[in-house]
């Protein structure tokens, strides 16, 4: 039964681990457009001496 | 074959909680001196751009620039000063996306920068402001 577990859970865990490991790598590599505008407003909003900035 | 399999639990655990620690901290690097600089410089020329802003002389282009739209409402003598602020605007913009990107280490997201300021710039302008549509063709606020 151990030997069963041992030869079925390595390939499984191993495809399991190569799978999360790609995630991290594309969470990474994935353009923050909500962060992106979240900046852009702030720095236009200074750039242009918005007064909604100005609060913040 | 027991402390292996408990290795790859506690390393299965600890990814699946490294994605959400990444994610947690997507907020933009935007406080470098070059970046704090670049805006200083674009905070100073505004006051002059505005006045071209609101007559329809000077327009946001699609690719997050500034652009002459009509040079006819720019008397003769100060087409030359209109000229030198565009330029001298879209030198400062075109630092600021590089820039950005590589405060953040990454340089491949310039374009998409770019294009995220191309449409805050524009939903931010004041009525009357002009701006390029994704065709090309100006309209106004």
């Amino acid at each position: 039964m151990r030997n069963i577990l041992f030869f079925v859970s390595r390939p499984v865990l191993s495809m399991l681990l190569a799978l999360l490991l790609s995630a991290c790598v594309t969470i990474n590599i994935y353009f923050p457009a909500a962060a992106a505008e979240k900046a852009a407003d702030k720095i236009i909003g200074e750039v242009w001496q918005l007064e909604e900035n100005v609060e913040e | 074959m027991n402390r292996v399999f408990c290795r790859f639990l506690l390393l299965l655990i600890v990814l699946l909680f490294l994605p959400h620690a990444v994610y947690a901290g997507a907020n933009l690097e935007v406080n470098t001196p070059a970046i704090t600089s670049l805006k200083q410089s674009m905070q100073g020329r505004h006051i002059q751009l505005v006045n071209y802003y609101e007559n329809g002389a000077v327009g946001f282009t699609k690719d997050g620039l500034l652009a002459l739209r009509d040079a006819n409402v720019v008397p003769l003598a100060k087409r030359q000063v209109v000229n030198g602020l565009i330029s001298a605007e879209n030198q400062d913009r075109n630092l600021l996306y590089r820039e950005i990107a590589r405060a953040n280490k990454h340089p491949e997201w310039e374009k998409e920068i770019r294009a995220t300021f191309s449409q805050r710039w524009i939903k931010l302008a004041k009525t009357g402001w002009w701006y390029q549509g994704a065709g090309g063709s100006w309209s106004q606020k």
